[in-house]
């Protein structure tokens, strides 16, 4: 059994180094996928993946992206948490790959919360 | 669950929830022998005696967000569709290991899924602080991917960085192909 060859590590390491990146611990926004048996079997894991493919695509390099356990609302999953330093987080429920790329860009890019898709602000408010 | 890699990415996550700092994945198909096994291989706090005779029943969880336990009981049912065996493996402190095999061409085999994405996922959100460990062989053709390799040769460049983790998962997705996995 071989180990998995990466070729081309070297080239995407000097890329990186470039744009001088270090992600470690200079976040400015984190999103949670919650990532319980409920939610993978809704389709976070889905969501999980576009989130990430689009903050490729937006060169964003303040986002910070982790999973959690059921939140125990399974009847809304996928459900995801966006935390902005300074700012209450926000739940959202029953999301999508679409809706995802959506909360990233007026949410987390722009700081305008998407109120349809929202299911809690803080963690006693509730709309 | 539609497919094995969305049963591994929920085991997996228990592992990191028991606190694992390595957790391994193997895939091993075998279609001469007719059989496809995986093991999952975590160092983390581990189950008692008492507990793992629990962990199959639907309705025990040491959660306290809801009420039922359901991520190891249906991976232990998707064995039994496929007239395969589901064991379970722990030691307080020491870890936990969880093996299930399948008849290869049961009819209702689960398919193996999008492993590159379970594994992108897990490193994208857990890949600073926990080492994962995934070995894919197929009728003896086989890679492993290995995040302490992948670290050491990005030398002090975040694994988690989008540009790294889109590579990876081309990376991951070519070596399934090249062994003849279809995802």
């Amino acid at each position: 059994m071989k180990k998995l060859k990466i070729g081309d590590l070297e080239k995407i390491r000097e890329k990186v180094r470039r744009t001088a990146t270090l992600r470690l611990g200079k976040a400015r926004a984190k999103v949670t996928v919650h990532m319980g048996t409920c939610g993978i079997a809704a389709g976070a894991r889905e969501v999980l993946s576009a989130l990430l493919k689009e903050i490729g695509k937006a060169k964003l390099k303040d986002v910070i992206v982790t999973t959690s356990g059921c939140a125990g609302l399974c009847s809304r999953e996928p459900m995801a948490t966006v935390e902005i330093t300074g700012k209450p987080p926000v739940k959202y429920g029953d999301l999508t790959a679409t809706k995802i790329k959506k909360i990233l860009h007026d949410h987390i890019v722009k700081g305008n919360i998407v109120n349809d898709y929202a299911l809690a602000i803080g963690s006693e408010r509730t709309h | 669950m539609q497919d094995l890699s969305l049963h591994i990415l929920d085991i997996v996550e228990n592992s990191i929830e028991a606190g694992a700092k390595k957790i391994k994945i193997i895939i091993n198909e075998n279609t001469k022998k007719n059989i496809l096994t995986l093991q999952i291989k975590d160092n983390g706090k581990g189950m008692s005696k008492k507990t793992l005779t629990k962990v199959l029943d639907p309705f025990y969880t040491t959660k306290k967000t809801r009420r039922v336990g359901l991520g190891l009981s249906m991976l232990a049912q998707a064995t039994k569709e496929a007239e395969g065996k589901f064991a379970i493996k722990s030691k307080i402190g020491k870890g936990t290991t969880v093996a299930a095999t399948f008849v290869y061409s049961h009819i209702d085999r689960k398919p193996i899924g999008n492993m590159a994405e379970t594994i992108i996922g897990l490193v994208a959100a857990r890949g600073l602080d926990v080492v994962f460990i995934y070995t894919h062989n197929k009728n003896g053709n086989g890679f492993t991917f290995d995040t302490r390799y992948i670290k050491k040769e990005l030398n002090n460049i975040s694994i988690t960085h989008p540009d790294v983790l889109n590579y990876l998962k081309k990376e991951i997705q070519k070596q399934l192909k090249s062994i003849g996995v279809s995802t």
